[in-house]
Order: C-alpha cells, then sequence, then structure tokens
C-alpha cells in the first residue's frame, strides 16, 4: 500500500493536468468519429505514395530457408554435395542474405562447411 | 560417461588396401583398449582432395564412429597424428547433435499423433454433448415440475 500512494500521488499531481484534458477527451468522445474519419483521409493520400515508393516497382520473392521447408534437420559435415550449393565458387561461404537461409541453420552450415574444409572436402579457397 | 565421437582421417592414396584394413584395426584396438566401443566402420573409399595435402591430390577416406572418453578420444588422435600414413583427420563431437535430433524426431511424431488425436475424437465430442443434453433435459424437467 505504501507503495501505491506515492504513485497516486505522482499520477495525481499529472493528471491534474490531463484531469482537464480527460473531459475534454470525454466530451469530444462524439466528434471522435470525425477525427477518425478524418485520418483514413490522411492516411491513403499518404501511404500509396509511401508505401510502393519503398517497394519499387519490383516485386522481389520472398527466400525462404531451404533447410526449413524440407525439414533437413542434420547438416553434416560430410554431405558435400549439400554444402557445395552453399559455398561461392571461389569457395567463401554465401551470405545469409543471398541465400535466405534461417539464423540457426545458417550458423549449423557455416560450422559444417568449416569441418568440412578442414578435411579436405570443400576447399579454403580455389587454387591459382 | 562415455561419448560419441566420428573420427574420420585421410589415409595416403598410395597406401594398398589390407594396409588401411591393418591401420583400422590398429586403431581399433586403441579404443577398444581404453574402454571405447567402435561403433561403425565406414570407408569412403578414395577421394580428390579439395587442395593439396603433404603433396598428395588423392586420399582414401576412412570414418569411425566411436563410443569413448576424452582421454581415449586423446590417445587415438595421438595415434593418428604418430602414424604417417595418414595425411589428415578430424574429430567431431556427435552425441549431442544426435540427441537433438531425436528430440526433434520425437517432437514431429508428437505433434503428427497429435494432430491424428484432434481429428480423431472431434466428432465424438461433437457427438456426445447432442446425446447427453437430451438426458439432461429430460432429468431437468421432471425436476422442473
Amino acid at each position: 500500500m505504501s507503495d501505491e500512494t506515492p504513485v497516486r500521488a505522482s499520477d495525481s499531481g499529472a493528471s491534474q493536468g490531463s484531469s482537464e484534458s480527460g473531459p475534454s477527451v470525454g466530451p469530444s468522445s462524439g466528434p471522435a468519429p470525425r477525427s477518425g474519419g478524418g485520418r483514413p483521409q490522411g492516411g491513403p493520400g499518404g501511404r500509396p505514395s509511401g508505401g510502393p515508393g519503398g517497394r519499387g516497382k519490383f516485386f522481389r520473392r520472398k527466400k525462404v530457408c531451404k533447410f526449413c521447408t524440407e525439414k533437413i534437420d542434420a547438416i553434416p559435415y560430410r554431405d558435400v554435395r549439400l554444402l557445395q550449393g552453399f559455398v561461392a565458387e571461389r569457395g567463401k561461404i554465401v551470405p545469409r542474405r543471398l541465400t535466405g537461409v534461417c539464423t540457426t541453420h545458417q550458423r549449423r552450415l557455416t560450422r559444417a562447411i568449416k569441418q568440412a574444409r578442414n578435411i579436405a572436402l570443400l576447399p579454403f579457397a580455389t587454387r591459382h | 560417461m562415455s561419448r560419441v565421437y566420428e573420427v574420420m582421417f585421410i589415409v595416403r592414396p598410395d597406401v594398398v588396401e589390407e594396409e588401411v584394413d591393418k591401420l583400422i584395426a590398429g586403431f581399433s584396438t586403441t579404443v577398444t583398449g581404453g574402454g571405447g566401443v567402435v561403433k561403425t566402420v565406414e570407408k569412403m573409399g578414395r577421394r580428390k582432395l579439395a587442395y593439396m595435402v603433404r603433396k598428395f591430390n588423392d586420399g582414401n577416406y576412412v570414418l569411425l564412429t566411436v563410443e569413448a572418453d576424452g582421454p581415449v578420444v586423446l590417445e587415438l588422435e595421438r595415434r593418428l597424428r604418430v602414424t604417417e600414413p595418414v595425411i589428415k583427420f578430424i574429430t567431431v563431437r556427435i552425441d549431442e547433435e544426435e540427441k537433438r535430433l531425436a528430440k526433434v524426431k520425437a517432437l514431429r511424431g508428437v505433434r503428427r499423433k497429435v494432430e491424428h488425436a484432434v481429428s480423431a475424437p472431434a466428432p465424438a465430442a461433437v457427438a456426445a454433448p447432442v446425446t447427453a443434453a437430451p438426458v439432461e433435459a429430460a432429468e431437468a424437467a421432471p425436476a422442473a415440475v
């Protein structure tokens, strides 16, 4: 209880200013539909220009994690075929933003690729 | 507490098949001698290496799955390092991963069962109140009277 009283006091102190606004909100509940109606009018004006403008005219297909969709649980370092798909030509690990792999699977993938490199299943870098 | 490890090693390409078998037998005895168990032995055969290792471009890959304690694996690794025909090896602990996979699998199984269970009793649950309601109504009616 002792905890609540200071809070109330502070509330009441603050609400003395807001209490005036409180009643003003009450009466305005009648006109509120008008203001609510006014906002959507502003919204459609602003949004269409902002939304499609931000997206551009392209529609990029959302990339989904291969491991999640195909329900591949394990990412073994022995599976060279699987790992090869996530390694660039020069032997670099392809970033998540390009492949669409989720964070968890990218972490496991990275570990598997590094292990595979260690045992000479994957190259650290291509020759030359 | 023993753990499960996967030990993969590469034997020089110029070593004959029997020699490889001998090596595997030797490593198996080190594991069993230390109180471990060799679960599987897989000869993955000759493969091209992704990069040159000790001037070799090919190698015989061998995969051992071992259930043993840390010190046993340490000794095995020491042996691998010392053994001349072995040009590269890697040890990966897999028991935690196996556990995780088993969990995921179990979870999926349960989910499927739950889906079946939900779809199956649903009609029964619908049917039950219908049959129960008249009885209650019948019981309630005399009470009201």
